[in-house]
This record gives structure tokens, sequence and C-alpha cells, in this order.
């Protein structure tokens, strides 16, 4: 088989999404990111609702998501993309409306704006990316920083007395009444990024219904921030984060 | 009716599409006005009470993005919170309408009348290189003309207008006369009249992005240098302001808002006096009338800016005067309002006709 013969319709196993357009990535290699923003234009193309979708960016690595997903964009100053949301929505209430957030955005500035859009039941899907560090800025410590994770504003690792404990915000947030399905994901293996997919889809489908506010979060790598190289990052992340986010659906209301 | 009552009227009247604010004295009845109209109902514009002042102006920040007329209110405090959402929309280039009825400052200040958000507004208003906009309503009728007014202007150059009122024009019940009311905008009318708006990618234009972000500073001086053509345009066309009597005025006051009512009045009490003096009151004040301050100044024996703070927009007086005749100040701070008297004892001492 030649290269002409690979490029045949019938032989193409896999492709880039159709929504993903062809700007080079400024993500790191190994980052989580990636692949999600490739599950998020999946999950749109495959639902046909590309011109319904209205995305909002956050502040930090994913500011630059508007580059990369064809779809319309609004970049939302810091922490604050669970307001554009709610006024979007509210305004055009047969969109599909989604903030794509990382912890630092979502867990630290943007608090207020995300509790009160979860607690206000906006039907709108929130993909938190949660990956324990501020990976724009240069690896600062974030809410989501684990105990003892050293980082360039906790250079002796995170010491509660010092700097708190790491916030869950998944948990936190399925207390409140206007949330619909809260799921915790990852996208480290195969396995895990088809079920972090079809996670995806199903917010999506659930702010179709006028339920709740739809929240996924999806515990991710930053080997840049964390220094490692991409397998030890998963590995890491396997061994730590994972113990204090663990994978898996927190709350259900259709279930 | 109330000042702010005619802002949260002539919103419904005039085919807004959405209101977002938090509660803070003295400007609380736009949004209870809007809650009890219920316009959801009937225009199906949108009202909601959003967490803070921060929450409210990304809201109206969002709405913007959409093609969609919105607006929110405050008082000075949470006005100082809404300068991020401010700036990020100047930076977009988001047109939106916000009220700003200000009290005495700094801090939490008090409740009462001032005019000490002057600065703040008209010179900043945010981060960045940027001028909002500014119209400085002096009656319950301008609350009310102002709202679409401001639209007009927000959506002409696709910018931030602050209608700068104070607690008194918010408070004060006056007589005030509807105009036939608008339509809100249909999705077609919008996708038609802001085809820059994230109203859903079609196949028949590239996607939209409403963003102030870019990391090259070339790219960014020229979206500087376009800005400033935009706001030379602004200079040159939108200039407003009133005059009282300056035909053969020997002195001048120039003061805007509630305290240019009261200048009227010690206008009139000095004029049955026998000393010849105008007013002219800025109704703009970005784009500022420096050019007619400059004309007027020539003849006059003197101009002073009266103000409830302790002295802000005098400074523009003096850049529009530029040395031709002495330029006076009077003003009253903390929410302290002055009367007629005042002013024209404070005029007298000033002019050394005392």
């Amino acid at each position: 088989m030649d290269t002409a013969d690979i490029k045949k319709p019938e032989n193409i196993v896999y492709r880039k999404p159709a929504l993903i357009t062809d700007n080079v990535m400024h993500y790191c290699p190994g980052c989580s990111h990636g692949v999600v923003h490739k599950l998020i234009a999946e999950v749109i193309d495959e639902m046909g609702i590309q011109e319904s979708t209205i995305g909002i960016c956050p502040v930090g690595c994913s500011v630059f998501a508007y580059n990369y997903i064809d779809i319309d964009w609004e970049e939302a100053a810091h922490g604050r993309a669970p307001a554009l949301a709610t006024a979007t929505k509210r305004l055009c209430p047969d969109k599909h409306v989604f903030t794509y957030q990382g912890d630092g955005d979502l867990a630290s500035i943007g608090t207020a704006e995300i509790i009160h859009a979860c607690s206000r039941g906006e039907n709108i899907v929130v993909i938190f990316i949660n990956n324990g560090i501020y990976g724009m800025t240069g690896g600062q410590m974030a809410p989501t920083t684990l105990i003892g994770m050293k980082t360039s504003t906790t250079p002796y690792g995170r010491d509660p007395k010092l700097n708190g404990f790491p916030m869950v915000i998944a948990d936190m947030i399925s207390h409140l009444d206007g949330t619909a399905f809260i799921t915790r994901q990852s996208v480290h293996t195969a396995a895990a990024v088809r079920k972090a997919k079809s996670a995806i889809r199903k917010a999506f489908e659930y702010s179709e219904k006028n339920i709740g506010l739809s929240f996924v979060e999806i515990v991710s790598t930053c080997n840049s921030g964390w220094k490692m190289n991409p397998v030890d990052a998963n590995k890491w992340m396997v061994e730590n984060m994972f113990r204090k986010y663990p994978i898996g659906d927190i709350k259900d209301i259709l279930k | 009716m109330k000042g702010n009552e005619a802002i949260a009227i002539s919103a419904i009247r005039n085919g807004v599409d959405g209101y977002f604010g938090y509660p803070i004295t003295p400007q609380s009845e736009v949004m209870e006005t809007l809650m009890k109209e219920k316009p959801w109902e009937t225009t199906g514009m949108v009202v909601l009470q959003a967490e803070s002042e921060t929450s409210a102006v990304n809201m109206i920040y969002g709405g913007a993005c959409c093609g969609k007329k919105v607006m929110t209110s405050s008082s000075s405090p949470g006005v100082s919170l809404m300068c991020e959402g401010i700036s990020y929309m100047a930076g977009t280039e988001l047109p939106c309408v916000i009220v700003d009825v200000m009290r005495g400052g700094p801090g939490l200040g008090t409740i009462q009348p001032s005019q000490s958000d002057y600065d703040m507004i008209v010179k900043g208003g945010g981060h960045g290189d940027f001028h909002n906009i500014v119209i400085a309503p002096a009656s319950a009728q301008d609350m009310y003309d102002y709202v679409d007014w401001g639209f007009e202007l927000a959506f002409r150059y696709r910018n931030p207008v602050i209608i700068l009122a104070d607690g008194i024009i918010g408070q004060m019940m006056e007589k005030v006369e509807m105009h036939p009311s608008k339509p809100r905008r249909t999705a077609e009318e919008i996708r038609r009249d802001a085809p820059w708006a994230t109203t859903g990618k079609t196949p028949d234009r590239p996607r939209n992005i409403m963003t102030s972000l870019s990391l090259d500073s070339d790219i960014q001086e020229v979206f500087n240098r376009k800005l400033a053509r935009k706001y030379a345009e602004i200079e040159a066309n939108e200039v407003k302001y009133t005059e009282y009597l300056t035909d053969d005025a020997e002195y001048l006051f120039v003061a805007f808002g509630c305290s240019s009512r009261i200048c009227e009045a010690a206008v009139d009490e000095l004029r049955q006096n026998g000393v010849q003096v105008g007013l002219l009151r800025p109704v703009t004040l970005y784009p500022y009338p420096f050019t007619r301050i400059g004309e007027l100044a020539s003849g006059m024996k003197s101009i002073m800016s009266i103000e409830l703070n302790l002295g802000q927009m005098v400074n523009d007086v003096r850049l529009a005067v530029e040395g031709k005749c002495p330029v006076g100040f009077y003003g009253r701070q903390g929410g302290n309002i002055f009367t007629p008297e005042e002013v024209v004892d404070a005029f007298l001492k000033f002019n050394n006709l005392k």
C-alpha cells in the first residue's frame, strides 16, 4: 500500500475533526488541551450544531481556543466566562453555549461566577480543565494544587498552613440545585478519551433539555508546569491527582 | 416618575434586549421597576439580577457579543467594579449602555448625590487606551431619552456609552413624555446590523471571534490607532451642549447634570441684580465641548466650573479656556448639594464683587 492508497477515503481510519482549524496549536506536547479540543469539535460536528454553538474562552493556556475550533467565540475576562455564557444563553435560548475554563480561571478568580451560574441553573455546558497549576503564567500554585506539590509560588511544596487546601470544585457544585450533570473525566488513555467524549456529548445534550448546568471536569496534565515528560506526567496524574480528584460521574439528575 | 424609573421604562419601550444589574443605592429602582414590569412577558426583554457588579458587566459583555442591545446600571462603588468589563468591551469594540447614578465617595462613601466619578468615567473607566462616550442627563426626561440615544451612539461607533447621572437625577420625580415605542430587533436584523456578532457560525462567513486579545505589539498598535480614528470621528460629530443666556454674558458658569439645573437658578438670581452671567451645560462629557467653551472664553471676565466634587471637570474647562480668562471652581462634596444662593455667593467672592 503506497501513500496514494492510504489516502483513499475507504482506507482512512482516522482524521482531524472537520471543525478543528488548520492553525498550529500552541499547546505543549503532552498537554491535555489538544485532546479535549478535538473531543468538543467532534461532538459539535456529530450533533450537527456548529451553527448554533457559541463558545466562551477563558484566560489561561486555552485563551486561544477560538483559533482551533471553527465556531463563534467570545473571549472572556479572567474567570468571567460563566457570566458571559449566562447572558448569551438567556438572550439566545436556541443556542448551545459552553465555557472552556482552566482551574486558575474557574476555581480561583472565577469562583463567584461559576457558583452562581450553577446555582441559577443556567442551561450551559462548562468544560473544566483541572491540571492543578497555572500553566500560561509559568506554573504557579492554583486552588487545585495538591498538598506537597511544587510550583513556582510553592517552591517547597504546597503547605496547607501557608497555602490552604486544594479545592474540589465539582463536588462543591454538586450540592447546588441548579446543576444537572456533573462528571469528572480524563484523557490519558484511549479508553479514558472515549469516556470523556461521551460525557461531553451528554453535557451538550442535557443543555438542550433546559434542566440546569452540565459540568465536565477533565483532570489533566501540565507536563511543562509539572516539569515532567508526558509519560511521567500521566503516571503522576493517575497516582496523585486521581486520589484527590477521582474519576467518574458525581451527579446526574436524570438517573 | 423618578429618573431611575424613567431609565427602566425607556429600556422596555426602546427595544432593549437585556438588563443585568446588582442592587446599589441610589439606583436600585431601575432593576426594581424592570422586575415589576415583567418585560419578558411583553417584549421578551431579559432582566437578571447578577451576583455582583463584576458579573453584571460581564453579562452585558456576553450579551453585546451577540449583537444584542444590553445595559446595566449601578452607582459609584459598583461602577468601580465594572471598570474591568468596560475596558474589555472598549477593546472588543462592543456597544452597550451603562448608567452610573453617582454618590459621594471615595470608598463606600455616602448614598447621597455627587458628581465625583467624572474623572473615573470621562478620563478612564478601566485600564488601557480608550474612551467611553459619556452623556450627562439633567432631568428625568433626559434619563428617558438618553437610553435610546445612548444605544444609537453605542451601535454607531461600537463603543460603550455611559449615562453619567447622579443621585438627584435618579431620585427626583418629574413629568416624562414617552415617545412611541420601538420593537426589539429580530434575529435577522441583528445578523444584518451586527455581522460581527456571535450569532452562530453559518457557512457563508468565517467564525466570529469577540476578543480584545493580541499578543503582537504591532497588531495592538494598529488597533489602538483604529480606535484613535474612531474617537476623532466621535469628537468631530457628537459634541453636544446647551447654553443659557450666553449671548450677552460677561461671566460664565460651566456645569453638567443636576449642577446645571442649580446654576440656572443662580444665573437668574444674578441677572436680577444686573450681573450678566450665562451658563454652558456640557451634555456630552466625552466628547467634551472644548471648542465652544474656548470661543466663549474670549469674551468673558471669568468662567467658573460648578461641580458636586472637589474639582474634576474644572481641569477640562481650563484646557478649553487656554488662559484666555480666569477660571474658578466651586463645589460641595460627600453628598451635600449647593443651593443657588451658595453658588451666587461663591461667584461674587471669586469675582471680587462682594
